[in-house]
């Protein structure tokens, strides 16, 4: 077997047994020639994949921040009050119960997957109703929420570029008109950035791709948006799918990669049969398959790899680690992917996003492109909102636009805003006094993720639900991310539980700061980010936050709270 | 291969080029740390210990291959205290008991401790339940020490290249698990290089352990010079002729006490100089008087520990914690990895000791009350400084008790600086 199959067999075992035994994990290692404990670390890597088993329905309850600010508490003890489970423990034979990180359906929290199909805008009494339709034997697949999220926003007049009409296959008629390199021109031209997060220059990636020869080329898009708060490209796939797998064949077009590989991540595989379809009718329609649109040579096909569940595979070397069988860490970097990725060979990883963008610039021209947005980021951008709005939802908007204009009547309608979390908890906070920021390379970028939190919310509960989430998701291979984060972590409970002074403040940034400095990924690198934004944005609210302390500038030690423990267990075991 | 010349801290080096930047700067007589590294391996780039600045941009000093022209810092303040700091995490994250640890003196990260001068971690230590995993035919894993360094996973493999040694788990649960199978194939002595390239006590070969006595251990005198001590606060208080100090022990074992006598005839010079208040020593139960220096040993396990550490507080001008104990709970925080309740229970009710049908926990208002778990003395009150040592080295505490008090010249070297 090779071993780019293991994360598909992984998921057989997976979806018949409901884990995956030691039995498997033994046969697995014995075709791949490997030992018992290389194909366990895989295993045990990702989130949906279980060592123990599981009951029938598999409830995966999504625990972002803002599923925590609509009501994740409440259907967490329905849930477990309805299936009689405890989360996070061996189930009964019918259900099981888990946490996940946010599952891309921000606008629609709470929501869980079950048996991997959506439930969305979750209440106990729904809870209620949903299980009792289970245990009387209907099939989630029938009743599962619609998930389709609302445009709520294109930029006015022709401008939109994504959300407008579709036609199947006529960026690659309009790229067909045009060399290869001119295409690869085109988008350099157009300087597009990576809408994943990271924001480096497509064009610069597909032209290093084209350049370096290589009778095997691949073009991977990645599906694998994990940040919490975005699911703009959950929207692409789900409204206009065709562009993306457009603008993969054009990638393809360019740099002569035959094979092309959806990374989806296992939290959307309940479109992943609609993506199939389409992708049949791509082959039936010749747009996919050998002798593309009848030009001589250009084959190119597409599939579908399906993760299962790490945040951090949304790193592009984590992806192609995990794409060959491997934990998703991202590795020491010694090449870029564009010469050695997967498989070692050239090969382009873009994200949903950009690759919908890059067709409709060779379909609808760079200039038009070119003719919105600022000089460093032209064009227009999408982005997902979610939190305290009155219209939670997908945004096109034209690059520039300041953060206030999103939250107004017209836009969002948000309600007394105070603390927007722009690009999710890897980026930036903004306070009211930096709303007039515009969203822009020139100022602040944003990689889809919004969120907005009113006066009423508690910044250090927003914290801790980040650095949860970071300490859960870091992929553990280096000290400062891995037990950096945790120490982090518990330096917000400390906080919270009023025990922090002011020289803990002051330490929470220090130590963001070595964490950042050192850790080995992006991961690492920004996950102290709004830790440590906020403690400088957020003064006031965290001066209330400081605990009183004494002439040491100690805050006095709790001793009732330390015996509290000795008193209630020795209450019981007295004569 | 060229030769081609680079700058480490400004200074000029040359190597070949596409060199090791770790091996480089070692073939230029500049020492950049490492746990992760391992010769023939391909860059792991896991520990970050190395982590220097290439050009300015901070990176990885084993994932480095040297280029012409490049600007490297290592040794910059900013670096130093970022290493320092990782070291730090290790230990907090880890149960790092080095007193009873089987690779204490040969241990590579405890060593790295010591040239760091690490006397205490800045972070508070996380106590997470860890196993030690005996099952494996040869060896014994202890998970508490392991810092997830990966050489064992990319160096021991079995003679059919099967690993043996692989992670498991992500995030802050990561661990280092074993194959069983392989791990039953691998020889005695394939078994002791997974001991030896293991930079902590984390692998250990059955029968293997505790070799070699105290003083032939690798890092017991290894290296010259002086440890890298800062921050010391100095006494500015009182004329008097006799300096006065005082001393208690919390929960520890009184062996830091028993070391403070081992400065021998030295006692005698002491003797002129300070005068103990409170102290075992004197017997002396209450404070008579304000004191210049307080010495503390052992951690607060309960009521009254934290009572007598508050009055030290309030009756020293400067309080010293002696001892890995009163650094961050040492051996009786053993116990910070279960739930009070368990502790007591072993101790109590399930012992082999203890009567049939035993109910009964000591409870008496005459007795202190005990606490949910060990506490370091500088998360009760401030402390001014750290000895660490189990104990520590008679001429260390009375060197550092002698600067705070006379401003005397002070430096500790490299074999008076220990964990254990």
């Amino acid at each position: 077997m090779d071993r780019t199959h293991l994360l598909n067999k992984l998921w057989e075992h997976q979806n018949k047994d409901g884990f995956i035994s030691d039995k498997a994990v033994s046969k697995i290692s014995k075709e791949l020639k490997v030992s018992n404990v290389e194909v366990e670390s895989v295993v045990s890597f990702y989130h949906f994949f279980h060592k123990k088993p599981t009951g029938k329905h598999t409830i995966y309850l999504n625990n972002s921040i803002i599923s925590e600010i609509k009501g994740f508490e409440d259907v967490k003890t329905a849930l477990e009050k309805a299936t009689g489970c405890t989360f996070g423990e061996e189930g009964n034979g019918d259900f099981s119960l888990f946490e996940t990180s946010c599952i891309g359906l921000s606008d629609q929290e709470p929501a869980a997957l079950i048996n991997f199909q959506p439930f969305t805008d979750l209440t106990p009494r729904k809870v209620n109703l949903i299980i009792d339709k289970i245990k009387n034997g209907e099939d989630v697949k029938d009743f599962s929420s619609k998930t389709i999220s609302k445009i709520q926003h294109i930029p006015e007049g022709d401008k939109a570029i994504i959300f407008r009409h579709y036609e199947m296959g006529k960026s690659i008629r309009e790229g067909l008109k045009f060399t290869k390199q001119e295409i690869v021109d085109k988008i350099s031209k157009s300087n597009l950035l990576g809408l994943g997060g990271a924001f480096f220059p497509v064009g610069y990636k597909w032209q290093s791709c084209k350049n370096n020869e290589d009778d095997e080329k691949f073009i991977i898009c990645n599906a694998d948006e994990g940040e919490p708060g975005t699911f703009k490209d959950r929207a692409v796939l789900q409204h206009v799918p065709g562009l993306v797998f457009e603008g993969m064949i054009l990638a393809s077009y360019a740099t002569g990669a035959k094979e092309g590989i959806v990374y989806l991540r296992a939290e959307y595989q309940f479109f992943k049969d609609q993506l199939e379809a389409l992708l049949q009718e791509f082959r039936d329609a010749n747009l996919l398959g050998k002798n593309i649109q009848g030009v001589k040579g250009f084959d190119f096909d597409i599939r579908i790899q399906l993760g299962a569940g790490s945040y951090v595979c949304g790193a592009a070397s984590a992806l192609i680690e995990s794409l060959e069988g491997r934990r998703g860490e991202p590795p020491v970097r010694m090449w870029s992917a564009t010469k050695h990725g997967f498989k070692h060979k050239p090969t382009i990883v873009n994200n949903v996003e950009t690759l919908a963008y890059a067709s409709r610039i060779i379909e609808l021209g760079e200039d038009h492109y070119l003719s919105m947005g600022t000089e460093g980021s032209p064009g227009t951008k999408l982005i997902s909102i979610s939190g305290d709005v009155a219209k939670p939802g997908i945004y096109e908007i034209e690059y520039g636009m300041p953060i206030r204009d999103l939250l107004t009547m017209e836009m969002s309608q948000a309600t007394a805003p105070y603390f927007v979390q722009v690009s999710g908890p890897s980026g930036e906070c903004v306070g009211p006094d930096e709303f007039h920021r515009r969203i822009c390379q020139e100022d602040i970028l944003c990689g889809g993720s919004f969120m907005v939190f009113n006066r009423t919310r508690d910044i250090l509960q927003i914290l801790r639900n980040y650095m949860e989430f970071f300490k859960e998701e870091s992929c553990g291979v280096c000290t400062p991310c891995r037990a950096g984060n945790f120490i982090l972590t518990e330096k917000v409970k400390k906080m919270q539980r009023g025990l922090g002074s002011l020289e803990d403040v002051d330490e929470i940034k220090q130590w963001g700061n070595i964490i950042k400095l050192s850790s080995r990924c992006g991961l690492g690198k920004s996950s102290p980010n709004s830790l440590i934004y906020a403690i400088d944005k957020f003064k006031d609210y965290f001066n209330v936050k400081i605990a009183p302390t004494n002439e040491f500038q100690n805050v006095e030690f709790d001793m009732e709270e330390a015996v509290q423990e000795f008193d209630t267990y020795i209450k019981d075991t007295q004569l | 291969m060229k030769n081609v010349s680079f700058k480490i801290d400004g200074r000029e080096c040359t190597t070949e080029k596409g060199q090791n930047l770790i091996e480089a700067a070692k073939q230029n007589g500049i020492f950049i740390p490492t746990l992760c590294h391992f010769k023939h391996l391909n860059p792991l780039g896991s520990c970050r210990v190395c982590t220097v600045k290439n050009n300015g941009r901070a990176i990885a000093g084993c994932t480095v291959k040297v280029d012409a022209g490049m600007d490297i810092e290592v040794n910059t303040k900013e670096l130093l205290d970022n290493r320092k700091a990782i070291l730090e995490m290790m230990f907090v994250e880890g149960n790092h008991f080095c007193p009873s640890c089987e690779k204490s003196g040969d241990c590579q990260m405890q060593n790295l401790g010591y040239e760091t001068g690490i006397r205490y971690t800045r972070f508070p230590r996380l106590f997470v339940d860890r196993v030690v995993d005996a099952r494996p035919e040869r060896i014994v894993v202890n998970q508490n020490r392991c810092i997830k360094c990966k050489r064992c996973i990319e160096e021991i493999r079995t003679n059919d290249g099967h690993k043996v040694f692989s992670f498991t788990n992500r995030g802050n649960q990561t661990l280092v698990s074993v194959d069983y199978e392989q791990e039953a194939k691998l020889s005695e002595k394939q078994a002791e290089h997974a001991m030896r390239i293991c930079p902590t006590g984390s692998i250990l070969v059955k029968g293997k352990s505790f070799g070699k006595p105290f003083g032939n251990r690798q890092y017991d005198y290894a290296k010259k010079g002086n440890i890298p001590l800062d921050d010391i606060k100095k006494h500015n208080g009182t004329n008097r002729k006799k300096k006065r100090v005082a001393t208690a022990s919390l929960a520890g074992c009184f062996g830091c006490h028993m070391s403070m006598l081992d400065v021998d005839l030295g006692i005698m010079d002491l003797i002129d100089v300070v005068e103990f208040n409170k102290s075992p020593l004197t017997d002396i139960k209450h404070f008579e008087e304000r004191c210049d220096i307080g010495l503390v040993e052992g951690g607060c396990c309960n009521t009254d520990n934290i009572e007598v550490l508050r009055e030290f507080r309030k009756h020293c001008d400067i309080l010293v914690s002696v001892g890995e104990c009163a650094i961050w709970g040492g051996v009786p925080a053993l116990r910070n990895t279960f739930p009070l309740e368990d502790c007591l229970k072993e101790a109590y009710i399930d012992s082999i000791t203890s009567e049939d049908n035993e109910t009964i926990i000591p409870n008496h208002e005459d007795i202190p009350k005990i606490l949910d778990k060990v506490y370091s003395n500088h998360e009760v009150v401030k402390i001014d400084y750290h000895i660490p040592g189990c104990p520590p080295n008679a001429n260390h505490i009375w060197n550092v008790v002698k600067n705070i008090l006379f401003d005397e010249e002070y430096s500790i070297t490299y074999p008076e600086f220990k964990y254990d």
